[in-house]
């Protein structure tokens, strides 16, 4: 099964697309003709696509330089697990790599890469921790649900309050708690700065959809962290 | 504006991706509902802190590693010719 097939309910269709070993070609191939852009002008990202596929390997290595650290973080952020982050970094520039003459630059490179790197790293949580996959299908509640429990101030400044190490223990700790699927928006939209549009078209959800998971997430990881950084009458903030 | 329509829209709040008249009716909620104030600082603060935390870095040594290993790996395969240009 997909790591992605609880999306089903929610968009209303299925993710053939980026479930198989060959995900990137049927991704490109559902997109239609590419329409001409021979006005655009073309992005230094797109001139190193365009040598890869013309065979440079130099011009491949370079597009892993610029996107190694991304591409480390989300899946070191989806599967919590170094080893698993250090594979899938490997399996998805390869995957790229070898799916380059079937991507027809309809999109950022850096969004089609993305795509295919949460996908391996979805299917690394699912071998890894099946039971922690939820299902996502709700929509959002706005009383019982994302009404937060308690209101109050995060004063100090966290990054007052605690040194760098707890502080990155704290926040860790805290997004490992969340449901993949809530994990993987936030982490897209929130940490790696991708829009709306781009965040669904790499996990080929609709944008109502990621808005409400990015909702959901934002408003859980404030509760949880509001343990910690919330304002004591005569306290110090700490549990 | 109730608190509960306020939370709804929270999201498109902080992106600035609402129009003039629906952040005008928000910005008006916020002035007296203390509440949704803290509500909405604190998950910007959220927003704020894990975006400059930068939780996982790659390690140079690592990344010099993996990089090494996706170039021979993507070196074999234009040799084995499956990478067809």
């Amino acid at each position: 099964m997909s790591p992605i097939q609880q999306d089903t309910k929610e968009t209303g269709k299925m993710n053939p697309q980026i479930s198989g070993p060959d995900a990137s070609t049927e991704i490109e191939s559902t997109m239609g003709t590419l329409p001409s852009k021979v006005s655009e002008p073309v992005s230094e990202e797109m001139q190193l696509v365009r040598a890869a596929k013309k065979g440079d390997v130099g011009a491949f290595e370079d597009l892993v330089r610029r996107y190694d650290r991304n591409v480390f973080r989300i899946a070191q952020h989806i599967t919590q697990n170094r080893e698993d982050a250090e594979d899938v970094v490997q399996d998805a520039f390869l995957k790229a790599y070898s799916n380059l003459p079937q991507f027809q630059e309809q999109s950022k490179f850096y969004t089609w890469l993305v795509r295919i790197a949460v996908n391996e790293a979805l299917m690394k949580l699912r071998r890894r921790r099946p039971e922690r996959m939820v299902s996502l299908d709700e929509e959002v509640k706005t009383e019982e649900d994302s009404m937060p429990r308690e209101v109050a101030d995060w004063s100090p400044n966290p990054e007052q309050l605690y040194s760098q190490s707890e502080l990155g223990d704290i926040l860790r700790k805290t997004i490992q708690g969340l449901p993949a699927g809530f994990r993987t928006v936030f982490v897209l939209r929130d940490v790696e700065g991708l829009s709306t549009e781009e965040t669904a078209e790499a996990l080929d959800l609709s944008i109502p959809a990621v808005k409400s998971r990015l909702l959901r997430a934002r408003l859980q990881l404030r509760e949880r962290l509001n343990r910690y950084f919330r304002k004591r009458q005569g306290g110090d903030g700490n549990q | 504006m109730t608190c509960s329509e306020f939370l709804k829209e929270l999201t498109d709040y902080l992106d600035d991706a609402l129009d003039e008249r629906m952040r005008a009716d928000l910005e008006d909620h916020l002035a007296w509902c203390h509440n949704c104030y803290v509500v909405c600082d604190t998950t910007k603060k959220t927003i704020e802190i894990y975006r400059d935390q930068q939780l996982y870095e790659l390690p140079e040594d690592l990344r010099g590693r993996l990089r090494s290993a996706i170039m021979q790996k993507c070196a074999e395969k234009k040799k084995a010719g499956q990478h067809d240009a």
